[in-house]
């Protein structure tokens, strides 16, 4: 009987943590923010969501039985990227765009660099940033009226914001979400409670989200009003455009954000100011998108540099100064 | 003094499942059909073995001598013959070793003279206490082995201020210790003013773990009969006890990179086990002869804390623990985080040896390996505040200088980075990797 026991080496216990586990948890927290793009923009919406994650899920298994590698979509990483993308994309988009988009975010940004764990940019973002230079018309216009589902191709209200520094929406409006925007951005209230779930169940850093919204709100106040300082409005700068979502789901990113507590602190400060500096003096009126995919690049270089202190360092540093005991 | 602690870098918590074996009291195990003494089981060089076969030998007698200041003496555990002197199977060392066979004749007759050294500690020395602890071959009980009398004979440059008692028991499932503590907290206090005067140490602190309430308070009152002595109580999680961090978390002093040791800043530090063996070797004369072993974990009937002659069977213990509960998945020498797993039950206890965890089959699954998502759990868990995903991929892809360049070679293969990963990657087994080519390659220049 000895030779049917398990000799594997130590640790023998381990914890109940998995990654099928934690991408189910990221799943979970984006239910609340669909939920409420589909009841905000409709059957459109709804539809958007199920052709991304169709097309995402469809894409990884579809590559990896091509290239003969296993088939890992129960790994719930694909369905992440369906639905991330569906939520930042504009509620009218033909449906051939998340169908596209989501393939273009599994097969390229994904599995060519070697599938979980081994990409470098962030994939629903990336294939965001690819759908917007290859069909900008239907990126920034097919926009939905919340509630009344008719179409709309007005700009969004950050567009305004960012130029005048003030908005028309009331708070209450802002929290649920009762404005133009992205399937998944603009109910706040829904990231929120994602957001939280995903803090509570350890998934992500605080720091990350923190670093982002603060370093965002801080700058708006200080330089969101043209022409006066320290007169900008916070709240409606992180409440407006895709910073909410992009703080609790996209900057905490595993694969594509440091990996260091520090690190991940870096992460969202960066984010913050690259999206301000976008808004405020940049061409385009959202920068969430580029601001995270630009640390994403940075990402290698702050966990090269932003690294843990080690335990005994202290007689280390002694020994270099030509102290010691 | 009491004080409370609950600072600690890193670390895990895991399930401590004591709740098994800690009810129950310690009982002599027995002596089997046969007993297996391998000449290493401590750090350092072999004992070299004084017996022949057909020798008939006794309890407490001496079988083999250390070779140098860094190695152990080895006594016969109970009385009967030398069956053969060969190599068998260690199970730590993984190899074929070289062990004294002795088949008991179950008389568990004393060799002549075995009698107290002493009853008080004022009418021994320093150096008599050393002597004693070498003679009775004791090492350190705690898992490392490390020899007791070479840790109390400190290199005369080093300055020592304080003697750390180490009771926390941080693995999960093992209550060894925690018995020893409660049953012979006298014993222990009395072998922990030893081990202090021997190295000429003034300040005692006993550390435990607040897991073993009824432990704490058994030492809290054998200690109240002694002077320089103080009780520090720490939260419960894993390695709390491992010496840096004990040291850390209770003076605030942080031991350097290896190979440095607690004792460059001033500090020893040994387990409950270790004081309470030499108490006996001063009290009653009897060398390290048997040990407490707690024989435990979901896949025996009856978990249990033995006291073991060394070289008992691990098949012998099991039995005597009312043998496996349904079908047996791994069976571990030492604890569930560090401990190792036997292939076979054919192997004998060791001094080092603190206890049998056996795991059910559905306990014992081997999870699938996914590629790491650097979500950098194991950053935040690693009590050195080494970053294991990076060691590990470096190890994985053969960049040794890399993986040192990361500090490899700090592990001290705690196995929280492992036990977090939710990729279940073998990050422990790949650093380990790592720091054996880099050793050999220091070896290879030198």
């Amino acid at each position: 009987m000895g030779d049917r026991l398990l000799v594997t080496p130590p640790p023998h216990v381990k914890s109940a943590k998995t990654v099928q586990g934690i991408m189910l948890d990221v799943v979970i927290a984006l239910c609340p923010a669909a939920i409420a793009g589909i009841v905000l923009f409709g059957f459109r919406a709804a539809l958007i969501i199920l052709a991304s994650v169709v097309s995402a899920v469809a894409s990884e298994a579809i590559y990896q039985r091509a290239v003969k590698k296993q088939v890992t979509i129960n790994d719930f990483s694909a369905v992440i990227t369906g639905l991330l993308l569906a939520l930042t994309l504009p509620p009218n988009v033909p449906v051939w765009i998340p169908v596209i988009g989501a393939a273009f975010a599994i097969v390229v940004v994904k599995q060519l660099f070697g599938g979980l764990g081994n990409n470098f940019l962030n994939p629903a973002l990336a294939a965001r940033a690819f759908l917007l230079a290859a069909w900008p018309l239907h990126m920034t216009q097919d926009w939905v009226n919340p509630m009344s589902y008719d179409a709309a191709t007005s700009a969004t209200p950050l567009a305004g914001f960012n130029a005048t520094g003030q908005t028309a929406l009331t708070f209450k409006e802002m929290l649920l979400g009762q404005r133009l925007g992205s399937i998944g951005e603009t109910c706040i209230l829904a990231l929120l409670l994602g957001g939280i779930y995903l803090l509570a169940r350890d998934v992500i850093d605080y720091r990350t989200p923190l670093g982002y919204l603060g370093t965002l709100a801080v700058g708006t106040w200080i330089f969101g009003k043209p022409g006066e300082l320290f007169q900008g409005n916070p709240l409606s700068a992180i409440f407006l455009g895709g910073a909410f979502i992009g703080a609790f789901f996209m900057a905490t990113d595993y694969v594509t954000s440091p990996v260091t507590p520090r690190g991940r602190l870096y992460m969202g400060i960066g984010c913050g100011l690259i999206t301000l500096v976008i808004r405020l003096w940049g061409g385009y009126p959202e920068g969430v998108t580029y601001a995270i995919l630009f640390m994403n690049l940075v990402t290698p270089l702050i966990d090269k540099y932003v690294v843990p202190r080690y335990y005994g360092s202290g007689h280390d540093k002694m020994a270099r100064k030509g102290g010691g005991r | 003094m009491i004080t409370i602690i609950k600072k600690m870098i890193g670390g895990v918590p895991v399930p401590d499942k004591k709740e098994l074996s800690e009810k129950a009291p310690v009982e002599f195990a027995g002596i089997p059909d046969e007993l297996v003494l391998f000449m290493s089981h401590h750090i350092g060089a072999p004992a070299v073995p004084l017996v022949k076969p057909k020798d008939t030998v006794k309890r407490g007698q001496l079988i083999a001598e250390p070779q140098g200041l860094v190695s152990a003496a080895l006594h016969a555990p109970t009385s009967g013959v030398v069956k053969a002197i060969e190599p068998r199977f260690h199970p730590v060392l993984a190899c074929m070793s070289e062990a004294i066979v002795i088949k008991p004749d179950g008389k568990h007759e004393p060799v002549e003279g075995l009698a107290p050294k002493a009853s008080h500690l004022d009418s021994l020395s320093a150096e008599q206490i050393r002597a004693i602890a070498r003679e009775a071959g004791i090492v350190g009980l705690g898992g490392a082995c490390f020899p007791t009398s070479a840790k109390i004979t400190p290199p005369e440059d080093k300055h020592l201020d304080t003697y750390l008692l180490n009771g926390s028991e941080c693995e999960p499932y093992l209550t060894a210790d925690h018995r020893v503590m409660l049953e012979e907290a006298e014993k222990v206090i009395f072998g922990f003013k030893a081990l202090m005067k021997a190295s000429g140490v003034s300040r005692g602190i006993v550390c435990i773990e607040d897991n073993k309430p009824d432990a704490i308070e058994a030492m809290k009152q054998a200690m109240s009969g002694y002077d320089g002595l103080e009780l520090a109580v720490l939260t419960t999680r894993y390695p709390r006890g491992g010496e840096k961090q004990l040291t850390q978390a209770v003076l605030g002093r942080e031991v350097p990179p290896p190979p440095g040791l607690p004792y460059d800043v001033g500090v020893l530090v040994s387990n409950v086990g270790t004081a309470y063996a030499l108490a006996e070797a001063i009290l009653t004369g009897l060398p390290l002869v048997e040990r407490v072993v707690t024989v435990t974990g979901e896949g025996v009937a009856k978990p249990s804390n033995f006291k073991a002659l060394i070289g008992t069977p691990v098949s012998y213990l099991i039995e005597k623990a009312g043998g496996f509960a349904g079908t047996p998945g791994k069976v571990i020498m030492g604890g569930p985080m560090m401990g190792c797993a036997l292939k076979s039950l054919d192997v004998p206890v060791l001094k080092g040896t603190t206890g049998i965890l056996v795991l059910t089959k559905e306990q014992a699954v081997q999870e699938p390996i996914l590629p790491c998502i650097k979500c950098g759990k194991c950053i935040d868990a690693c009590p050195l505040g080494l970053q294991p995903l990076w060691i590990s991929a470096y190890a994985e892809r053969g960049f040794i200088e890399e993986a040192e360049s990361f500090r490899a070679m700090d592990c001290m293969e705690c196995g929280c980075c492992a036990y977090i990963c939710p990729a279940k990657r073998p990050l422990v087994q790949l650093i380990k990797m790592a720091k054996a080519e880099i050793s050999s390659r220091r070896k290879a220049r030198r």
